[in-house]
């Protein structure tokens, strides 16, 4: 009937010192369709993949504007992520009629994952079953912060949520170093193709996923489908049949990455490490 | 109030808003404040004086203070609501700098929080009774504006409070311009708290003087101007003037 004895209430610590359902929100996470977010040092892209519960029904939205200078993708249960972004937008209407000016995006988060860690330590809650990527863009710059579950949150230069990540993952990591002196195009390039390593036997095309831009000069926006399709194009991204090779890179150097598959590595330390 | 008081029975129907104390008319107010911009950043002016109605009771009270590190404020109006602002402000200052984020509140967001804080207490009929300036500099932006007691607020190279507005900035209009030096700059001030001395009778000649630039804020220790009062107008002013003492 379950797991283990210690796995019932959220304030139960096991013997080993971990929160079992504290994991297993983090896990909630690793179920929910792949978000992808990377920063320049004047762009943040966020980017997700759509999946539709049926052939029946839509996607649900997975990118959401939180203000002009601040949006979030999600992975995990929407539900939450909703009630989330609700939030941040509260906040960030809040302030904004105080102060007149935008709410710095750190500031959000940390709000954010005491929201998150409250969740924690209570026995009638439950955590939250969403993991966030939020960019954003204040006085100090270009933001990107992924907010989990246990009330952790990190700033990244780019980072990858949710089902099949680890592979976006991988490609960001063969990259990232350059993202910063990146233009808004080449980001947008490296969002497309980090997110088409999530994609499992699925060509990239503007209907399966959606990307979002915030950066100087450019209030956060999700790009319309033409738009998104012609990058695509331009690219020649959209994968599956076309040689899976990147161009530039010629993956040859990095021993073929650890795929989806060798993600467990890390299954049996703590997820909240992550 | 009168119509109460011949009905106490009815009174408790209006409770508990009966029953609340507001500031119903200022008790120690100060006179003018007199701001503007010069090259380096912001200039602000007031004099000491506090007046219990009309009579000059207090003289040594300041009424420039600074806000954090970008702003600096001047008031006029109720010493001891200035005072209550002092304290929201420095409460949101030190909140602020606990993120210790490197994020700060700049003048604009002062001025803003300040504008929301004036116009959300008159609008609970118990407003702050002041009137007041908010100068400052944040990177390189340079900031200067007012807030009244019902809220009222805008940004300006130049503003005045109170008598200030009829007397300083008709001078200010005319010798007001983008490049003043600092010693410019004083000395403008120095020649509209001149004739505010003159002809405001809550003002007193002891005012300090404050500057907020880049670097940081500097409050003068307060001083005197020097006056002239031997005009022969002023010798005897009701001359001429038939029916007044």
């Amino acid at each position: 009937m379950f797991r283990n004895q210690y796995d019932t209430d959220v304030t139960t610590w096991s013997p080993a010192g971990r929160l079992f359902q504290v994991e297993y929100a983090m896990e909630a996470v690793k179920q929910g369709s792949a978000a992808i977010g990377l920063r320049s040092k004047t762009h943040v892209i966020l980017a997700s993949v759509n999946k539709a519960n049926s052939e029946l029904s839509s996607h649900q939205k997975k990118i959401f504007k939180v203000d002009d200078h601040i949006g979030v993708a999600i992975a995990g249960l929407t539900a939450d992520g909703r009630v989330l972004s609700r939030y941040m937008r509260t906040e960030c209407i809040n302030y904004s009629y105080s102060y007149e000016s935008p709410l710095p995006v750190g500031r959000l988060v940390v709000q954010l994952a005491d929201k998150a860690q409250v969740c924690t330590q209570r026995s009638w809650k439950r955590p939250y079953g969403v993991g966030l990527l939020v960019g954003g863009l204040d006085e100090s710059g270009a933001h990107l912060y992924y907010n989990c579950p246990s009330g952790n949150y990190f700033e990244y230069q780019a980072f990858a949520i949710g089902s099949r990540s680890q592979a976006a993952k991988t490609y960001l990591e063969r990259k990232f170093e350059t993202f910063m002196e990146s233009s808004r195009e080449s980001l947008l390039k490296d969002a497309l193709f980090a997110l088409r390593e999530t994609l499992q036997g699925e060509k990239l095309t503007s209907s399966n996923c959606t990307v979002a831009v915030v950066g100087v000069g450019e209030a956060f926006h999700t790009l319309d489908k033409e738009t998104i399709q012609a990058l695509i194009n331009e690219f020649e991204i959209a994968g599956e049949d076309a040689p899976a090779e990147v161009p530039e890179e010629a993956a040859s150097d990095e021993p073929a990455a650890p795929e989806e598959g060798a993600a467990p590595a890390d299954e049996g330390a703590a997820p909240m490490d992550i | 109030m009168n119509v109460m008081d011949s009905a106490p029975a009815k009174s408790s129907l209006m409770s508990p808003e009966s029953d609340i104390q507001r500031t119903q008319f200022p008790y120690v107010t100060g006179t003018s404040v007199v701001g503007i911009k010069y090259k380096d950043g912001i200039l602000l002016a007031a004099d000491m004086g506090g007046s219990y109605g009309s009579t000059i009771r207090y003289k040594s009270v300041e009424r420039l203070k600074p806000v954090g590190k970008h702003s600096l404020l001047g008031a006029s109006g109720e010493i001891s609501d200035f005072q209550e602002i002092m304290k929201y402000l420095d409460e949101l200052i030190l909140y602020d700098n606990m993120w210790d984020d490197g994020n700060s509140l700049g003048p604009k967001e002062v001025h803003n929080y300040l504008t929301r804080v004036m116009y959300n207490r008159r609008n609970k009929f118990n407003p702050l009774w002041n009137s007041l300036v908010l100068g400052g500099v944040k990177n390189g932006q340079k900031y200067l504006g007012t807030v009244s007691m019902i809220g009222v607020h805008y940004e300006d190279n130049h503003v005045a409070t109170g008598f200030g507005n009829h007397l300083a900035r008709p001078i200010l209009r005319d010798e007001w311009h983008e490049n003043l030096s600092y010693e410019e700059g004083v000395k403008l001030l120095e020649k509209c708290m001149r004739v505010l001395l003159y002809r405001d009778r809550s003002a007193v000649n002891k005012l300090q003087i404050a500057k907020i630039t880049e670097e940081g804020v500097t409050i003068s220790q307060p001083y005197s101007l020097k006056t002239f009062w031997n005009f022969s107008a002023f010798q005897n002013p009701t001359v001429g003037a038939e029916g007044s003492w």
